[in-house]
């Protein structure tokens, strides 16, 4: 049954008027999603068992020890613990928006200065797993999908199986295998370039295998389509008729999950660089979480919240780039 | 209409066909671990914490299968001694994960607009965090210990299977078969029995099986970074982390237990493909 | 599975064309077979054919009949795990058989240029149409970019786009219907090839742009072009062919000069298929052979308190529905449409795609709420009583729609899809409901043990009857029939069609009938609405609108229908 596609009433929107609407809509969605974030992150705070400002005179000192109202009462001012929760929730907020991120229990010192210090090698390897999967996959996936039923029942074993490795495990056989054993690459990479490719494959192997299941399928599909029989009636070759044709349609699934991919590798950096002995965001995150430092780990969340939101934009920008239609619709 | 393109599927490639050796396998895999859960005396060789001191940091051998640590305890039998914890928090958390993600599915696809407006919002920011980051925030909040590593999985992976579920419930609500019984004069609540809920969640057992290995490789991962159970189990995140200091010396330590985690992730993964394939051939 | 395969590998024979006899394109006994799960399907036996410049050679049969594999197979695209043997096939003299891979990419679309069915999914939907042209052209090395930019316009204006500079960037969603299958013809026909096969060309398409895809292809015919036909529909092959082969399972069962095969078949089976197309002569004689429609020993149950209405059934004032599209624009599917439809009769709804003819399908069963105007069934408020109320009321009229799979729901058998719809009052006394789905499935003329199938094991044909028994059901006075025989074989449809007249007759139905196949409608219909636009341009008896048309919308539909007679 056809989609009533009658003539439109008056004349159609332009489209410019009509793109902004979208992005408006967009843009909604994207406050949304940070506001929601930032709530998450504030009720995280506020959940902390017990007195909030005993735990995180605990937590600086290291000890469980009882506290005298005098240095609580400092403590309850500082972080402004003494106005009512809705009011802090305001505060907290407010300061988002500024760019504060409040003060870690631990170090002192606000949240935006330790994350700023740690973000950048944390962002190149992500951004460098992300790339590395992508060359993976569609080498992998153009080779392998729709050939023969044994290679074809080879690729998409080898797309699940890369899916469901564990990063620390897939990072430890690198190390042992790369760096270890055949010595080709430090052992702690520290922040060298060559120390680099290692942790990126960890982190992209299996992001590689969860975007070739959802390509390869599109993949497969694609090649029956019409338009590609279409190329080869044309005298079109196998090879070309993938990469020109079939390849364009078919990553649109993998796309999407680059988005989320960004904060997956952002997290997974977390197991990664510890293997790897990498310095960067993750490592920061292991330490506030093993000492309850709410404020990094709630800053890093609400980080990784936002570098979420912008990869969702530049998906977004791909998808028409990809796929012109999706404009007009 | 001749489709040529479908013509009996002829022209088509080959669809990739079952390869009994990956069931085989699997089921292997997961009847040798319910052994090992129900009576893992009968399969292990040492008991789980027996020193063997003079003995540490062994290679794998005739003797101590994976190697053993740097107390000289059996490894192997200490993978199996800490089979039914792994598995209990893989369980636990499948089952927290899966609740909360039917709740909200089903709340996001089947309530009032306001309702499924907000719970949609709600599953939209959650999936913004990705799975390990979420487990942390909530290890961060509750202290690791064993139930806070079910929850932390738990609820780390419910937002991406609260989106499956509730894509699964929209297509079965706006399907051709629905507008049928509609058109038939069918009651709300008789096509949401009949219809949407067993075409909903016929592709649970597959995530269910997905989302147990899932969990334990998640798990683990909070195991390996220290914030999980803790050394001295035999739990096997826990075997994870304490081998991590070893690395250099000891290989066996992190590389076994971690391959034994991918072998019971894959099998789980595996069967639940091919159980949600055989329920589909039954209407071939 | 007849003969036995010869094993002439076509790679391993080199047969050259005898000197002195003609022919551009010669086909000796072409068979195909698939191996699938170990086991050989013979899908093509023994199909000869020769092809003379500016002839057109068609290849007609129901699906599974072998005749887009043996137009693939021309061009060295069998696909899948195939074995072709073959006396000869040659282009020009020159034999095709033992080409290499490189041969015959520079054969295809050089010297055969193909056309699929619609353009929509014949072009790659995600490039400008003229990148597709220009991309025919690069394969096989035509001019440099400039040049090939200039032919890629030229190629447009002469298969008659206009504009073709903006067209040219332009994709094929952006284009109507019949631009696009221009310019899908445009890309076949880039290098001018000798031979143009048309595996379907105007399948899926409106019967006016079927029209103009039709006088171009004829026009490629005139300059020279021989063309191979594709087709399921006799009719179109009618415009077109001087040579016609009827094939069924995989076999030529006729092969003759095209008048004689439409005017003067030697095989029963082509008589069948003549036969079974629908028109206007048809009317009231049965397209297929006669089928005894299984009496019923109950005869229907119309609700008592309906017993003595003899108004009409179903009745539309004045219905109007809008949509509002993402973008915030508003368009109008149905622009006041009104009809009656008086018991036992049928209205025809024609119209092409997006005329709003679905949309007032599901206003008239009240699946969607009209912006204005309203719908009453048996002389009762219908579209603007609550659903609650409104189910009661449900039973007196049901829906038979195009695609019946996807209405059923694939985890239950036929039966139990059958149990489920009938009506309450049998609730709790099972054997009576067990004996109503036997008694539904004779009516449908279904075997008892279809019934044990799921819809997936079903044929194209049981599935619409298993449509057509679930809306008997609950003993309708309504059925709503959206393209219920669009999808099928015409033989197949013959037999639906058929049904419905019997079981109309038997049972007093009125039918909506919705299509925009015009021969169906005149086929079947007491009264016919044109749709264009949301709108009823038109509306007559058969004879009014398909011998006397007044709007020139109907005049333009009713003159671009082919028939047989051409």
């Amino acid at each position: 049954m056809s989609a009533p596609s009658a003539q439109s009433l008056g004349a159609a929107p332009r489209s410019g008027a009509r793109l902004a609407r979208l992005a408006g809509g967009k843009l909604v969605n994207a406050v949304v999603v940070l506001l929601g974030a930032a709530t998450t992150a504030f009720v995280a705070q506020a959940s902390l068992p017990g007195d909030r400002a005993t735990v995180i005179l605990n937590i600086r000192a290291g000890q469980a020890i009882r506290r005298t109202a005098a240095e609580l009462a400092q403590i309850n001012a500082e972080y402004g613990l003494n106005h009512p929760l809705i009011v802090q929730y305001f505060d907290y907020i407010r300061g988002l928006v500024t760019g504060n991120l409040g003060v870690s229990y631990q170090q002192y010192r606000p949240v935006a200065q330790i994350i700023a210090e740690q973000m950048g090698p944390t962002i190149v390897l992500s951004l460098t797993a992300i790339a590395l999967s992508w060359v993976i996959m569609i080498l992998w996936v153009t080779l392998t999908a729709g050939r023969s039923a044994r290679v074809s029942a080879l690729g998409s074993v080898v797309d699940t199986t890369a899916a469901g490795l564990p990063q620390y495990w897939l990072g430890i056989i690198l190390l042992l295998v790369f760096a270890l054993g055949l010595g080709w690459f430090p052992v702690i990479s520290g922040n060298s370039i060559a120390g680099l490719l290692l942790p990126a494959l960890t982190l992209a192997i299996p992001l590689a295998g969860f975007m070739g299941q959802a390509t390869r399928a599109e993949f497969e599909n694609s090649l029956e389509q019409p338009f590609v029989i279409s190329a080869r009636m044309r005298g079109m070759g196998d090879f070309e008729v993938r990469l020109r044709h079939v390849l364009r349609h078919s990553i649109l699934p993998a796309v999407t999950l680059s988005g989320w991919g960004l904060g997956a590798t952002l997290s997974g950096a977390v197991v990664v660089e510890t293997v790897f002995s990498r310095s960067g965001i993750g490592q920061v995150l292991v330490t506030a979480v093993n000492s309850q430092d709410l404020p990094v780990v709630t800053g890093i969340v609400i980080l990784i919240a936002t570098l979420y939101v912008v990869a969702n934009v530049l998906v977004d920008i791909a998808y028409v780039l990809i796929d012109p239609r999706l404009k007009a619709q | 209409m001749t489709s040529l393109l479908t013509h009996n599927g002829i022209l088509s490639p080959r669809r990739v066909t079952a390869v009994p050796l990956g069931l085989i396998a699997s089921v292997a895999t997961v009847v040798l671990f319910a052994i090992a859960v129900a009576s893992p005396g009968l399969i292990a060789t040492h008991g789980p914490f027996a020193l063997h001191l003079q003995e540490s940091l062994h290679a794998p051998s005739l003797t101590y299968w994976f190697g053993t640590d740097e107390s000289g305890r059996d490894l192997y039998s200490r993978v199996v001694y800490g089979t039914s914890q792994s598995l209990l928090i893989g369980l636990g958390a499948t089952g927290v994960s899966l609740s909360l993600a039917v709740l909200l599915g089903s709340i996001a696809a089947l309530s009032n607009r306001f309702a499924a407006g907000v719970v949609n919002r709600v599953i939209e920011v959650l999936f913004s965090f990705p799975t390990l980051l979420l487990a942390l925030l909530l290890v961060a909040i509750l202290g690791p210990s064993i139930l806070t590593q079910i929850f932390a999985v738990g609820i780390g992976t419910a937002p991406g299977y609260a989106r499956i579920i509730r894509g699964q419930i929209l297509s079965a609500k706006n399907s051709g078969y629905v507008e049928a019984a509609i058109s038939l004069g069918h009651s709300r609540p008789r096509i949401l029995r009949q219809h949407i809920i067993p075409n909903a969640l016929r592709p649970l057992v597959a995530i269910i099986a997905l989302s147990v290995g899932q969990s334990i490789v998640w798990a683990s991962s909070l195991s390996f970074l220290g914030l999980g159970v803790a050394p001295p189990s035999p739990e096997w995140g826990a075997l994870l982390d304490s081998g991590r200091a070893y690395i250099t010396q000891a290989w066996w330590l992190t590389v076994i237990p971690g391959l034994v985690i991918v072998a019971l992730a894959l099998a789980a993964t595996t069967l639940g493909k091919y159980i949600q394939k055989a329920l589909e051939r039954g209407e071939r | 599975m007849t003969g036995i395969v010869e094993t002439r590998r076509i790679e391993d024979r080199v047969v050259t064309a005898p000197h002195g006899r003609e022919g551009r394109l010669r086909v000796a006994n072409l068979n195909v077979s698939f191996t699938r799960g170990g086991t050989e399907h013979h899908v093509v036996h023994d199909v000869s054919f020769t092809l003379e410049p500016g002839e057109c050679v068609a290849i007609v049969g129901e699906s599974g009949s072998g005749k887009s594999v043996t137009a693939r197979t021309i061009v060295g695209l069998t696909g899948g795990r195939s074995t072709v043997t073959a006396d000869e096939i040659s282009l020009d003299g020159e034999s095709l058989i033992g080409a290499t891979k490189r041969q015959w990419r520079s054969t295809r679309g050089r010297r055969i240029g193909f056309i699929l069915q619609d353009a929509l999914v014949s072009l790659d939907p995600l490039r400008p149409v003229g990148r597709e042209i220009d991309e025919a052209l690069r394969l096989h090395n035509w001019g440099n970019r400039s040049e090939r930019k200039r032919k890629v316009l030229d190629l447009l204006d002469s298969v008659g786009v206009p504009d073709p500079q903006n067209r040219a960037r332009q994709r094929p969603d952006e284009l109507s219907g019949g631009l696009r299958q221009r310019a899908l013809i445009a890309s076949a026909l880039a290098l001018d090839p000798e031979i143009i096969i048309a595996d379907e060309p105007t399948t899926a398409l409106d019967a006016t742009v079927q029209a103009q895809v039709l006088s171009l292809i004829a026009d490629m015919k005139s300059r020279g072009v021989s063309v191979i036909l594709i087709s399921h529909d006799l009719s179109v092959v009618a415009q077109l062919a001087d040579h016609i082969l009827v094939m069924k399972g995989g076999q030529v069962l006729e092969s003759g000069e095209a008048h004689q095969v439409l005017h003067d078949p030697r095989h029963d089976y082509t008589r069948s298929l003549i036969d079974a197309v629908p028109s206007e002569h048809t009317r009231g004689k049965p397209l297929g052979p006669p089928v005894e429609i299984i009496a019923t020993p109950h005869p229907p149950r119309v609700a008592e308190e309906f017993a003595d209405y003899d108004g009409p059934v179903l009745e539309a004032k004045h219905l109007v529905k809008r949509f509002t599209t993402p973008d915030g624009s508003v368009s109008v599917a149905v622009d006041d449409v009104s009809f009656t439809l008086a018991r036992g009769e049928t209205l025809g709804i024609v119209g092409e795609s997006g005329s709003g003819k679905s949309t007032t399908a599901r206003l008239a069963l009240a699946l969607s709420r009209p912006d204005g105007g309203s719908v009453s069934l048996l002389g009762r408020d219908w579209t603007t009583l609550a659903e609650p109320r409104r189910r009661a009321l449900r039973g007196r009229i049901s829906v038979v729609y195009q695609d019946p799979l996807s209405s059923f729901d694939p985890r239950w058998n036929a039966e139990r899809i059958l149990l489920d719809s009938l009506p309450a009052e049998l609730d709790g006394d099972s054997a009576a409901r067990h004996a109503r789905v036997r008694e539904l499935a004779g009516q449908v003329g279904l075997p008892e043990d279809v019934l044990r199938r799921f819809p997936l094991q079903l044929s194209g044909g049981q599935r619409q009857r298993i449509a057509i028994a679930r809306a008997l059901a609950p003993s309708p006075s309504v059925i709503v029939l959206d393209e219920a025989v669009s999808a099928l074989d015409v033989s197949i449809q013959a037999q639906i069609l058929d049904l419905l007249v019997g079981l109309q007759r038997q049972l007093g139905l009125s039918y909506l009938f919705i299509s925009h196949d015009l021969g169906v409608i005149s086929h079947l219909s007491d009264h016919v609405l044109v749709m264009k636009d949301g709108a009823v341009v038109e509306r007559g008896t058969p004879d009014q609108i398909f011998n006397h048309p007044r709007h020139p919308y109907t005049q333009q539909l009713v003159s671009s229908v082919p028939t047989l007679d051409d």
